[in-house]
């Protein structure tokens, strides 16, 4: 048998950003023994580069804001395909998680009154955001660490898992992985698993995603035997830097437009004025004097175009530029100086600011960003039950933006911040019940535990093989080629091929070096599973005939009513993690109530 | 452009030296960059740690031709000519080549006492910006530990790891302590356990701070000067023996800390 540590828990937590964090914190406070295990450092998550806010209807500026105006945008923002029930409890519940992180010391900026500052973005009726200049994701990651460190929750830093394991029942039991400063192989049974492990953009060569965002717990929940939903749905942001080519696709954040950022092509025209589409005609400025009175008075007219949903801006950007009209470095300009003072950009935003100066060159506050857009967020994700966070394996709970379903086809800004509040509290509780009224001790397969740790070792055990950083590249160019923003059946067709070559590659994989904390060898570990995912994304975008917020095909330039009344469902029923074969199919979305659907048709 | 040269220090605990890369300069390009392609080329496993690349995590914390900085915010045009040294921080153990532990950190971490504030009101806390905003500028903090690696009480002094929290949990401290609805008392503690009067204000910290945060004038000064009220001050004495006191006492709050 492989050697490895063993821990034993009733709840563990894998992915510790804010969903994992949060999630930690409610099982460790119903009194579970809850360990939180993070492939990086503790507090370096992606959610420490979320810059613009948390979306919650508090209406501290707006007072006729309130969770019904906040579920109607968001349902609408994700062109319907939301999870109505997380929709709805995510907009009722996130002023409290709100609320909340104040009362453990979040610092949120201020109204003159003394009350948390909400700013405007995009598809948001009122300026709902609540902030920290623009580094909202840092103060909301470090808030719930310095939380869960004060009540002594165990955690497990750099080690990255690598399966989950079932018991013979086919429950989630517990998982497998390594330590990465030492190389050494970890084992843990759990009565439950909640996984936290964030988005996979890192499949894409341009992206603001971090390292770790590789689709961990995506791919292994389907290997687990779990459904994902609606894969085709990726954001991409409208704004990720442009050059130096060395930091392209790093976020530009919403914020820059929330506070009066204004979008124009090579012709200094301010394009978005063309882009309006039926659906947000009615609440959207159509002249730029209209818009800017909207600044300075949100009575006095409508709301400027730039601040439509992602999904309307980053087609718009990119076809004004496919059009000729971009910038030299091929995006378009994002001016917010000739709007503001240089004392309040520095002020609204100071991490822009240096990020330009310091990485660009680039003075925002009197020079225009070049700006274009960057992968940045899966809608789709596990399908879970909406109040509990369960997917359909039992055991395993899920949270954040590897949970799917409520953001439907696309997310709006701020939504994500408050999404891993609501529903990473939502997920701790689902799991510490389910833990809770488990019993016996769980027992993980041991025959997984030997499969999983034989298929990590295996790149040590070859020589001359592939190289996985060469793969990872390949990947990238794949995907961001064939499966960006704009999509065709062709070329999905293509990528499948390319995918299944990526694939026999990848298990021809070797490394040098040794076990300890060896880059090339985590790498190797992470390719799995962005296979997997990248296979999910462009099944789901060849099955997805229609064009429906992140999800664009050439081919099928319209939203199809059809579709708008399904998830597209993929399974892997006979397990055989990256190699298996893997079942799509539509599925009817459950039917919203009709005090719901009520609220979605008021004008407000 | 021309080629560049990196010098980059491979090695673990046992002993190490530095090794030189060669390979074609990109524009634009910061150090982190030309590790990553050092990595993809030349050296798969040449440890670094890393995770944002764009100055927000605070992970790849190195020391570029002898100074310490993050690997992604330096940028290679603005280096002088010639060859590039890289090395790990040097506070701290070394687990391999430029990844070093920093345990420590996280240790201390631990023993700050959370942040305790009154019941909400009925209306909700109220603050004022201005007020908010001393804190706000130690929350920039992205944990990068440079200041901790600099800090020369623990730099050059491995035997007072034990009773120094270091720069970063001084701001910690600071912006606890500032907070305008902490309600706990942490000077005692922040005298006793975290040494603060080890710190002999040679500023080092502030000079390293990737986020630019006053480390020294705006948190450590104040909290000296804090404890001092505390400790030595009579007049302050007689006024909590006399005045009702809202917070907690030092010694309350040390017992509570510990």
């Amino acid at each position: 048998m492989a050697e490895h540590e063993t821990h034993d828990y009733d709840v563990i937590i894998i992915g510790a950003g804010g969903a994992g964090l949060r999630a930690a914190i409610e099982a460790k406070s119903r009194g579970l023994r809850t360990a939180l295990v993070c492939k990086s450092l503790l507090g370096k998550a992606h959610t420490v580069m979320a810059e613009g806010g948390v979306a919650a209807a508090m209406g501290n500026i707006s007072p006729e804001d309130n969770w019904k105006v906040h579920f109607r945008d968001t349902m609408r923002g994700g062109k319907m395909l939301n999870n109505w029930r997380m929709a709805e409890l995510h907009a009722q519940e996130a002023p409290d998680r709100v609320r909340e992180l104040e009362a453990w010391g979040a610092l949120f900026d201020r109204t003159k009154d003394g009350r948390i500052r909400q700013r405007d973005f995009g598809g948001h009726r009122y300026a709902r955001l609540a902030h920290v200049g623009d580094r909202t994701g840092l103060e909301l990651i470090r808030t719930l660490q310095q939380r869960a460190v004060s009540m002594d929750i165990d955690v497990f830093m750099e080690c990255k898992i690598l399966r989950l394991l079932s018991d013979a029942q086919g429950v989630v039991s517990g998982a497998v992985g390594y330590w990465r400063p030492t190389g050494e192989m970890v084992v843990f049974s759990a009565k439950a698993i909640v996984l936290a492990t964030g988005g996979a953009g890192k499949s894409w060569k341009y992206t603001s995603n971090s390292w770790e965002c590789t689709g961990d717990g995506h791919a292994m929940a389907l290997w687990a035997g779990a459904d994902l939903i609606d894969m085709e749905c990726v954001q991409f942001h409208p704004t990720g830097m442009v050059w130096p080519l060395s930091v392209r696709g790093l976020l530009v954040t919403e914020g820059v437009r929330g506070d009066g950022g204004v979008l124009r092509n090579s012709e200094g025209r301010r394009f978005m004025f063309e882009y309006v589409a039926d659906m947000f005609r009615a609440e959207t400025a159509d002249s730029e004097e209209e818009a800017d009175r909207w600044y300075d008075d949100h009575t006095a007219g409508r709301r400027p175009p730039e601040l439509l949903p992602r999904d309307e801006v980053a087609r718009a950007i990119n076809t004004e530029v496919k059009a000729g009209r971009g910038s030299p470095h091929g995006g378009v300009l994002l001016d917010i100086a000739t709007r503001r003072s240089a004392e309040d950009i520095r002020r609204l935003l100071p991490s822009m600011y240096h990020q330009f100066m310091e990485l660009a060159g680039v003075d925002i506050t009197s020079e225009a960003m070049e700006v274009g857009p960057t992968c940045h967020y899966f809608m789709g994700g596990v399908r879970v039950d909406a109040d509990t966070g369960a997917a359909t394996v039992p055991g395993l709970f899920v949270a954040g933006e590897v949970a799917g379903g409520m953001h439907g086809a696309n997310r709006l800004g701020g939504n994500s911040l408050s999404d891993l509040l609501v529903f990473g509290r939502r997920a701790g509780m689902g799991a510490s019940d389910y833990a809770s009224g488990r019993a016996g001790t769980p027992v993980p397969d041991q025959g997984e535990v030997e499969l999983a740790i034989a298929e990590a070792l295996a790149p040590f055990e070859r020589s001359d093989g592939e190289n996985p950083y060469e793969l990872h590249e390949a990947l990238q160019d794949t995907m961001q080629t064939l499966v960006g923003i704009i999509r065709t059946g062709d070329e999905l067709e293509q990528a499948l091929e390319q995918l299944d070559v990526l694939r026999d590659r990848a298990s021809k994989v070797s490394v040098a070096g040794g076990r300890v904390y060896n880059p090339g060898w985590n790498l190797a570990t992470d390719l799995p599973a962005m296979l997997t995912v990248s296979r999910c994304v462009t099944l789901g975008a060849r099955d997805r005939k229609e064009s429906r917020g992140g999800h664009t095909r050439e081919d099928f330039p319209s939203a199809d009513p059809e579709f708008g009344q399904v998830n597209l469902v993929q399974r892997q029923p006979s397990g055989g993690g990256v190699a298996g074969e893997i079942k799509i199919g539509p599925e009817p979305i459950p039917e919203m109530p009709a005090e719901l659907k009520s609220l979605l048709e008021e004008s407000h | 452009m021309g080629d560049v040269t990196m010098n980059v220090w491979r090695g673990d605990p046992t002993g190490g030296d530095f090794t030189k890369y060669t390979l074609p300069g990109q524009e634009g390009e910061v150090v982190l960059d030309v590790i990553h392609r050092i990595q993809a080329t030349q050296a798969g496993d040449l440890a670094c740690r890393w995770n944002c690349k764009a100055g927000k995590c605070g992970s790849c914390s190195a020391e570029i031709n002898g100074k310490p900085r993050l690997m992604c915010m330096t940028r290679m045009d603005q280096l002088p000519e010639g060859p590039v040294t890289v090395a790990p921080m040097r506070t701290f153990p070394i687990i391999r080549d430029l990844v070093t532990d920093v345990s420590f950190n996280f240790e201390m971490a631990k023993q700050v006492p959370a942040f305790a504030p009154p019941p909400r009101p009925e209306d909700g806390y109220r603050m004022a910006q201005i007020d908010v905003e001393r804190g706000q500028e130690f929350r920039k903090c992205i944990e990068c530990f440079l200041c901790q690696n600099v800090c020369h009480v623990i730099r050059d002094h491995e035997e007072n790891k034990t009773h120094y929290a270091g720069p970063r949990f001084f701001i910690r401290y600071a912006e606890l302590e500032m907070h305008p609805l902490d309600t706990n008392d942490r000077r005692e503690l922040v005298r006793q356990k975290a040494g603060l009067g080890m710190c002999n204000i040679t500023k080092c910290c502030t000079e390293v701070c990737p986020e630019h945060i006053k480390i020294t004038d705006n948190a450590i000064i104040p909290m000296k000067e804090r404890v001092v009220d505390a400790t030595y001050d009579p007049v302050a004495w007689l006024g909590r023996k006399i005045l009702r006191r809202q917070k907690a006492t030092p010694s309350e709050a040390a017992a509570h800390g510990g």
